[in-house]
């Protein structure tokens, strides 16, 4: 077991990258990282196992990390559970971190669990804050809790290393410093092809059914409140009339109301638009903590003391279902009248110039 | 073919109450449910008996109510069904859950060889996905975590294709048999038990194990066993709300379409 022990000095965080292509919750996560290892006075490392993914170390120290470990080999081509675990706890026994980082995305959340097993140790999922307790030098981990309705800060006091998923978005990109370096450990750890269990025989990408929410300016989210096909057709002609994307809530998700790629929250998407509509949705953590970025917030809901409501810019009481068919009509009235109006400004502007829209 | 899925038992609402003085979860306030992500782990597992025979199991670890489930699961169209119950196993904690998993499969392995174990891709209630690779790597098989789908069983040279969910699309992963794999709703559609299966589950009586039944090591087990505890619950922050619009219903939409029209027409150039 790996018990606690102060030669466990350092934070890590892992490199996560498709075929050399890095992954930004990475970069979020060295930044993090920084400012966790300033606490502590330690360093910030990064391991980064590939093949022929040199050219990612320089990223890497701009954006914080002082010391980058990496095992560059055709055996980890692809990500694989078998071979990116073994290699991982090889450099944690040899170098062995206090705090390790990663990503709670499929590839991250899938090796962060076989890495806490192998070397039994704690790890806190989904985290949506961390911090360091500055007195006893842990790490605490603070993640929404049962569905949802509280926050739990866990620690793992006796046992090193202190392990941590967290989803993209969730912590800020760090302002990369121009030419920064630091230290490169290359390091090898062999595999053979043949003994391994599995092999990754390609990789599709879902062009067409891949949503983006978290790059929408304005998202259109439906809770229970829709309650049925009927209100699904109102989220998307409002979100077509506006622009945006209609996204759900879990409870829409388990529904089957909306789709499992457009769920916000917790287990979903963390997104950050400039508008965003919360339609029937009641607003538990585990929803609310995806959408804490949103500049400007509407809650339409028939609970007015429910938490979407206190946490809403502007809130409306009332029924879904009523109000969605009216404020599509009074938005594309307006909206087209806003567009007119520019349409005008912009032909007198072009005296008497043919305009095209 | 033998295939072995876990199970949990989760409340079905939100409204779980916290034990202030353990900071722990008090399970008794609300309804329970399986584990949805699990429902379609049996159902995957009982389309592949139809297909090439053989028998299904069911691991749950839980209070003795937890037999519910596997009750549903033998509705579901499962064989047998384990339930791993004592109190030595309270406040166990990811790892230690999957310890206790892992012995309880080890056993029925003694029993019956398996060529397959099926979980959830998570619970409901505790989000982590960590459960799966624990047992997976306690058992010495590949994981395949976020599968939405089986491509194709090679019975004869013991391998699955299937498809593993990653950001912006899948890989196509080969794998030897046995193997873990833990699914994604995706995977298939729920089907109607027939009636002959809901009056087996009626009557059926999950295998019971508790602590004497097994060998185990003590000091990985329930709160001992467990490297994580909660330090400190509490009402998470929240932004500062605004204004409730008041009035009738056509005012309050003018009024909101007012404040937004301004911003919406720049955010869409």
């Amino acid at each position: 077991m790996a018990a606690i022990n102060k030669e466990y000095s350092g934070v890590w965080v892992f490199v996560e990258q498709l075929e050399g292509k890095l992954a930004t919750v990475t970069l979020e996560l060295v930044g993090e990282a920084k400012k966790l290892a300033s606490s502590l006075n330690v360093e910030v490392s990064t391991v980064l196992l590939g093949d022929k993914v040199e050219t990612i170390i320089p990223t890497l120290f701009e954006y914080g990390a002082d010391t980058v470990y990496i095992i560059d080999d055709p055996v980890f081509h692809f990500y694989r559970a078998e071979t990116y675990m073994r290699a991982f706890c090889y450099l944690v026994e040899k170098y062995k971190p206090e705090i390790l980082l990663m990503g709670a995305t499929t590839t991250g959340r899938d090796l962060a669990g076989a890495v806490a097993t192998t070397l039994k140790t704690g790890l806190t999922a989904d985290c949506t804050a961390l911090d360091i307790d500055l007195e006893k030098k842990i790490l605490l981990a603070s993640r929404p809790a049962f569905g949802g309705n509280i926050m739990a800060t866990i620690v793992c006091k006796d046992h090193r290393p202190q392990m941590a998923t967290v989803h993209p978005k969730v912590m800020k990109m760090p302002v990369p410093e121009p030419n920064r370096t630091g230290i490169v450990v290359r390091e090898t750890f062999a595999i053979e092809e043949e003994s391994l269990k599995t092999i990754v025989l390609k990789i599709v990408k879902d062009g067409v059914e891949n949503v983006k929410l978290e790059d929408a300016k304005i998202i259109v989210s439906g809770g229970r409140g829709i309650q049925n096909e009927h209100g699904v057709k109102l989220l998307n002609e409002l979100a077509a009339i506006l622009g945006g994307v209609t996204a759900g809530s879990r409870g829409a998700v388990e529904k089957d109301l909306i789709d499992h790629k457009r769920q916000v929250g917790q287990t979903g998407q963390t997104v950050s638009p400039k508008l965003y509509f919360a339609i029937g949705i009641s607003g538990a953590i585990q929803h609310t903590v995806g959408l804490q970025g949103s500049e400007t917030i509407i809650a339409i809901n028939t609970d007015p003391d429910c938490p979407m409501m206190k946490i809403a810019t502007y809130s409306i009481v009332g029924d879904a279902l009523k109000i969605l068919p009216k404020l599509i009509e009074v938005f594309k009235q307006s909206l087209s009248e806003i567009k007119n109006l520019e349409l005008k400004n912009s032909n007198y502007d072009m005296k008497g110039g043919v305009t095209v829209e | 073919m033998h295939t072995l899925v876990c199970v949990k038992q989760v409340p079905d609402t939100t409204e779980i109450k916290m034990d202030p003085i353990t900071n722990t979860m008090d399970r008794s306030s609300a309804p329970t449910i399986i584990n949805p992500f699990d429902a379609h782990a049996v159902e995957e597992a009982v389309k592949i008996k139809k297909k090439f025979g053989g028998k299904v199991s069911i691991i749950s670890m839980g209070p003795p109510q937890a037999r519910e489930v596997i009750k549903k699961c033998i509705e579901m169209g499962a064989d047998e069904g384990y339930l791993l119950s004592d109190r030595a196993f309270a406040g166990s904690d990811t790892l230690s859950t999957s310890y206790i998993l892992a012995m309880g499969i080890k056993k029925i392995i003694e029993i019956e060889p398996i060529d397959l174990v099926f979980c959830g891709k998570q619970a409901i209630d505790g989000d982590t996905a960590q459960v799966g690779p624990g047992i997976a790597c306690r058992l010495n098989m590949p994981q395949l975590t976020y599968v939405e789908a089986i491509e194709s069983f090679d019975l004869k040279e013991k391998v699955v294709v299937l498809h593993r969910k990653i950001d912006n699309g899948y890989e196509v992963v080969q794998s030897k048999l046995p193997c873990l794999i833990t699914v994604e709703k995706d995977i298939n559609e729920l089907s109607f038990s027939p009636l002959t299966n809901m009056i087996k589950a009626a009557r059926y009586n999950p295998i019971a194990w508790g602590i004497n039944d097994f060998n185990a090591d003590l000091s990985q087990l329930g709160l001992k066993g467990s490297p994580t505890s909660v330090r400190r619950i509490f009402p998470p922050e929240q932004r500062v709300g605004g204004e409730l619009l008041k009035g009738s219903e056509d005012e309050v939409i003018k009024t909101l379409v007012d404040k937004l029209k301004g911003g919406i027409r720049k955010w869409q150039l």
